[in-house]
């Protein structure tokens, strides 16, 4: 289960996750940046509250990261210790702007 | 040794199940959650892969088997499908020093689930794909 919490003030969104992101609630995350992103120049991903990140969930990151590359910038923020080992594993730590 | 199996068939919306299954064994020997979310994750991985591909179009059953043994514990989780015979271990590993405009979203899952594990084994036997993950539970 993922919960997805939006905040937006002019062009800058935070997105906040808590829960899983796995095979089945990563197409939830998909759907809601793919209509949120519009006009977006500052994207941040928090974290704080995510306990779990799969393949699927990286896929979404990453497509996130390619969209933002092309519009502005994104962050991810908070990000816990067995988390961060597997942005480490999957190189995905050189990928994103972790902060 | 101590075992537990689960028989499900092997589809995506069966994923939950199959995690549950995992995460309360575990929680049982109080596995670190650390190495939880690991084995977790490459389970995930396996299961959807066959889930994804092993009787496409069809579906069938996939049996997941828990072991725990050792001194330290180790952890082994074994999945067997009776589907199409398919190595994933010989699927050539994702570069992931690439940047984000290069990187494809193929491999991911398997890669990861190679790191996390200790020990990651495929056999064809007796019709039966078998894939075995092994984690050490040490502190």
């Amino acid at each position: 289960m993922l919960t997805i919490n939006k905040t937006e003030t002019d062009s800058e969104l935070t997105v906040t996750l808590a829960g899983r992101l796995d095979t089945t609630t990563a197409p939830e995350l998909e759907k809601e940046l793919k209509t949120s992103l519009d006009g977006v120049t500052a994207l941040t991903i928090d974290m704080t509250e995510l306990e779990y990140i799969s393949s699927a969930g990286l896929r979404v990151l990453l497509s996130a990261q390619k969209v933002m590359n092309k519009q502005g910038e994104m962050k991810v923020t908070h990000v816990g210790e067995t988390i961060m080992e597997i942005f480490e594993v999957t190189g995905f730590s050189d990928i994103l702007t972790i902060v | 040794m101590t075992g537990k199996e689960l028989k499900i068939e092997a589809k995506a919306e069966n994923l939950q199940t199959v995690l549950s299954f995992i995460e309360q064994v575990l929680d049982a020997v109080s596995c670190p959650p650390r190495a939880q979310m690991q084995i977790t994750v490459a389970a995930e991985e396996v299961f959807v892969n066959i889930a994804s591909y092993a009787y496409a179009p069809e579906t069938g059953t996939a049996t997941v088997r828990l072991e725990l043994s050792g001194e330290p514990q180790t952890v082994t989780v074994t999945f067997i499908d009776t589907g199409i015979p398919f190595d994933p271990l010989k699927k050539a590993d994702p570069d992931v020093t690439l940047p984000a405009e290069e990187r494809g979203i193929g491999g991911l899952g398997i890669f990861m689930t190679k790191k996390l594990m200790d020990d990651v084994r495929y056999e064809y036997r007796d019709g039966k794909n078998v894939l075995t993950l092994k984690k050490n539970l040490q502190v």
